[in-house]
């Protein structure tokens, strides 16, 4: 599938473009000497079981910033999915996921609706959203944290295929489609279009509202995915603090991965590095046993630096 | 003659390995009006960007006012007298009119606040003194293109300047607004200011220009008087042609063929009404045959372009298309009725400039390259193949960001976008505007060789003689109506320009 791409950006084109990989490696290298057990199979996996939530919503965060949106919902409707599951958990587990997916599509719609027929500022429509969902999804569980005991859900949170986490196949799954979808399919052209210059996506006959429906669903779908996945990794399904300022992470994430906020272009794979540098350095900081505050501000240096690397990339 | 105020001496500039300018020496004497002439890729942008201190020159000097000089940021420029006033107006449109003539360096009252009442005042005189009128409280953005760009001027210069550069300061403007331009470049002239007038327009350089460079492939091809110039021999230059090929050719590119218009139409479009900017047009195009639409800026032009391409909503009005006509109509629909369009602002709405070569050629056509929602790479390369070869599109391959060609290509790309839809009416808005004069040349050409193999055109544009040549039938639009269709022999410029001047006198006097 690769090797007719002439215009494929070569190793040193994907090293400038995000400076996420090196600092990946910096970072990798640095845990491997100086922290204890660092190397470890179980400590690896457990990195990446840890981030894989905030992996899956900052894919769909990355097609939804394509299109020079940005989906501010997505932490509210993880909450909205944890809240749903164990209400329909009575029906079977299957159909109480689909239930939590669909929610998450409808968040979706209501979200690309606004954005695309309402003309409204995605910032603005997708923090009222925010806002909504998560009291919905308070109403809905009472407020209370509700405890699951159900194998499926204990095997998708918990469970290895092969010594693969299944949320880390998850999160490979929702990568590898994403990229499909971003490089050869129809609709991740359209994406980039409509992110790129919306005028002319329409006078060249694209479906511009479509288009932006179906990311924002995309998006929606993802995140109630990853509430999903969180909720059966801990066992208990807790709408107060499922997804709690996931969107900040994810917009790091996509924005670390070297995505212009100003759209047009998307980087899922950077994306997905971002991710798993936050969640690196979270985890030096804490296996150092500095102080929380101490990552947080590590972020925000790593995400201005993000930012100012591509205002000098967007100026060449 | 005086000291120059500017004189560029032997400069040079390369960009990676690319040599940009060639040892080029420009003088700009005080009240000298100096036209900056070239094919895009000449050289023009690089050379106000080295003389305003954008770029430092890789060899050869500057000196300003007699002494050298070498301005290391264009503030730096700005501040010692060198005022540009570049293409794309940089104001800030939510702001009054007022308070972009003073942004930075608003006048403060004994308190440190501003001083709106001082500022309006003399906003509003300072305006007058270039013959324009405007409430200076206005949003700037509400206002005209022709105005946002006076304004630029006058911002320009009340910024005691010495030298003055403008960068295609018209390529916006309507003639009625050219003309208060030019005035205003007498005026400077009369006040011994320096000014480099950059342009693709001939009809200027000899209006109001002394002097003319012309720059080609980096290189100065040839500077002296406008006076004992003639145009033929100062567009052979700039093109580096033989001048007698020209003459045979006349000067525009268009072939002789123009078939009258028979039968029923592919395309009927009526009563356009969109309040209040058109006013019931009809429009009606043949297979094979160009229609021209003339009239001034504002007229409806590129509003009827639109409405026929279903690209704004309307109040009244039909399209139809063979007789049949879309449930809604809309540019999908337009696309999929067989017309296609290729709309005037190229930046704004024409190309997705992050997109490659080929991802823009091929984004009308996302529908008709898609199976199962996966493109196909093999046809989409093949499409891409044959319309970079025809058109004879300059990339580096087709991977090249769009946004990296010149105005010309980037023209050619939309082009082939619609082409290779293989559209039964083309509407063209403006196809030749801002572009070098050889792009020009092979799209006037490309548009006649269309309407021979079959296809209708609609072609607007704002230089008469491309309507002309161009067109066997024209449309004239005022105010939004259509004020006459003049057909064959009817078709000349004077008699266009009759009939807009005879019906704006009953319009506006």
């Amino acid at each position: 599938m690769t090797g007719t791409r002439t215009a494929r950006p070569d190793v040193l084109t994907v090293l400038r473009g995000g400076g996420v990989y090196p600092a990946i490696l910096l970072l990798l290298l640095f845990n491997v000497a100086f922290t204890p057990n660092f190397a470890t199979l179980t400590n690896l996996r457990l990195q990446l079981v840890q981030v894989a939530p905030v992996a899956i919503v900052a894919i769909g965060m990355a097609l939804v910033i394509g299109t020079e949106g940005i989906d501010l919902s997505v932490g509210s409707t993880m909450a909205l999915s944890a809240a749903l599951l164990p209400l329909y958990l009575g029906y079977g587990v299957w159909p109480a996921v689909v239930v939590a997916l669909l929610a998450g599509a409808a968040v979706g719609i209501v979200n690309g609706s606004l954005v695309a027929f309402g003309h409204m500022q995605p910032i603005i429509a997708t923090l009222g959203t925010l806002v909504a969902c998560r009291g919905l999804a308070l109403v809905l569980a009472d407020g209370r944290l509700a405890e699951m005991f159900d194998p499926v859900l204990g095997t998708l949170g918990n469970d290895s295929v092969l010594g693969v986490p299944i949320s880390v196949l998850l999160v490979l799954v929702v990568t590898g489609a994403a990229v499909v979808a971003v490089r050869r399919a129809a609709f991740g052209r359209r994406l980039l279009a409509v992110g790129g210059n919306r005028a002319a996506a329409t006078l060249a006959g694209l479906p511009v509202n479509r288009t932006l429906v179906t990311v924002y669903v995309v998006s929606g779908v993802l995140a109630a995915a990853a509430g999903v996945l969180s909720t059966a990794r801990q066992g208990a399904a807790d709408p107060s603090s499922a997804g709690l300022l996931i969107e900040l992470s994810a917009i790091t994430a996509v924005v670390v991965g070297g995505t212009p906020l100003s759209g047009g272009r998307i980087r899922i794979l950077g994306t997905l590095m971002g991710a798993l540098l936050m969640q690196l350095i979270i985890a030096t900081v804490i296996q150092h046993d500095l102080p929380d505050s101490t990552a947080r501000m590590l972020q925000a240096g790593i995400i201005v630096a993000a930012v100012y690397v591509q205002r000098g990339r967007s100026r060449a | 003659m005086s000291i120059p105020a500017l004189d560029v001496r032997t400069v040079s500039k390369h960009f990676a390995g690319v040599r940009a300018l060639t040892d080029v020496s420009l003088e700009l004497f005080p009240g000298e009006v100096h036209a900056l002439v070239g094919e895009n890729g000449a050289g023009k942008s690089t050379l106000i960007k080295v003389i305003t201190g954008v770029y430092r020159p890789d060899d050869g000097e500057m000196h300003y006012l007699g002494e050298p000089a070498a301005f290391a940021h264009p503030r730096d420029a700005q501040t010692a007298g060198v005022s540009t006033i570049y293409q794309e107006i940089n104001l800030v449109p939510m702001r009054s009119v007022a308070a972009n003539l003073y942004l930075g360096r608003e006048p403060v009252n004994r308190f440190g606040l501003i001083d709106f009442r001082r500022m309006h005042r003399e906003a509003g005189e300072l305006l007058a003194g270039y013959g324009i009128t405007v409430d200076v409280r206005r949003r700037l953005g509400e206002l005209g293109l022709g105005v946002q760009q006076m304004i630029a001027v006058a911002r320009a210069l009340s910024t005691e300047a010495r030298v003055v550069i403008m960068d295609e300061p018209t390529s916006s403007l309507e003639p009625r607004e050219v003309d208060l331009l030019l005035d205003v470049v007498a005026l400077l002239r009369r006040r011994q200011i320096a000014v480099l007038y950059v342009t693709h327009k001939l009809d200027e350089v000899f209006r109001i220009c002394d002097r003319v460079t012309v720059l080609r492939d980096g290189r100065v091809a040839h500077t002296g008087p406008v006076t004992g110039t003639s145009r033929l021999r100062l567009v052979a230059t700039m093109l580096g042609r033989d001048i007698d090929q020209i003459r045979r050719h006349g000067a525009t590119t268009f072939g002789d063929h123009r078939p009258a218009a028979t039968g029923t139409p592919v395309l009927r479009a009526e009563g356009l009404t969109r309040r209040p900017l058109l006013d019931g047009v009809s429009v009606e195009v043949h297979a094979g045959e160009v229609v021209g639409l003339a009239g001034l800026l504002g007229s409806g032009r590129t509003e009827t372009a639109k409405a026929v391409f279903g690209a704004d909503r309307l109040d009244e009005g039909a399209v139809t298309v063979d007789g049949g006509s879309a449930r809604r109509w809309n540019p999908a629909a337009a696309i999929r009725s067989g017309i296609g369009m290729v709309p005037e602002d190229r930046k704004a709405e024409g190309i997705v400039g992050d997109l490659s070569v080929r991802d823009n050629i091929v984004l009308a056509a996302l529908p008709r390259l898609t199976t199962a929602g996966f493109l196909s790479r093999r046809r989409e390369d093949a499409i891409v193949d044959t319309f970079v070869r025809r058109l004879r599109i300059k990339i580096t391959g087709p991977g090249q960001r769009v946004r990296e060609l010149s105005g010309g290509n980037q023209q050619k790309v939309l082009l082939a976008r619609m082409l290779c839809l293989h559209p039964r009416v083309l509407i063209l808005d403006e196809p030749t505007r801002g572009i070098d004069v050889g792009a020009k040349a092979e799209i006037q050409a490309l548009i006649s060789e269309l309407a021979t193999l079959g296809l209708g055109v609609l072609l607007i544009s704002s230089e008469l003689e491309e309507v002309v040549e161009g067109a066997g039938r024209v449309l004239v639009l005022r105010d939004g109506a259509l004020v006459a269709v003049l057909h064959d022999d009817e078709v000349s410029e004077a008699r266009i320009m009759r009939e807009i001047a005879q019906a704006s006198e009953g319009g506006t006097a």
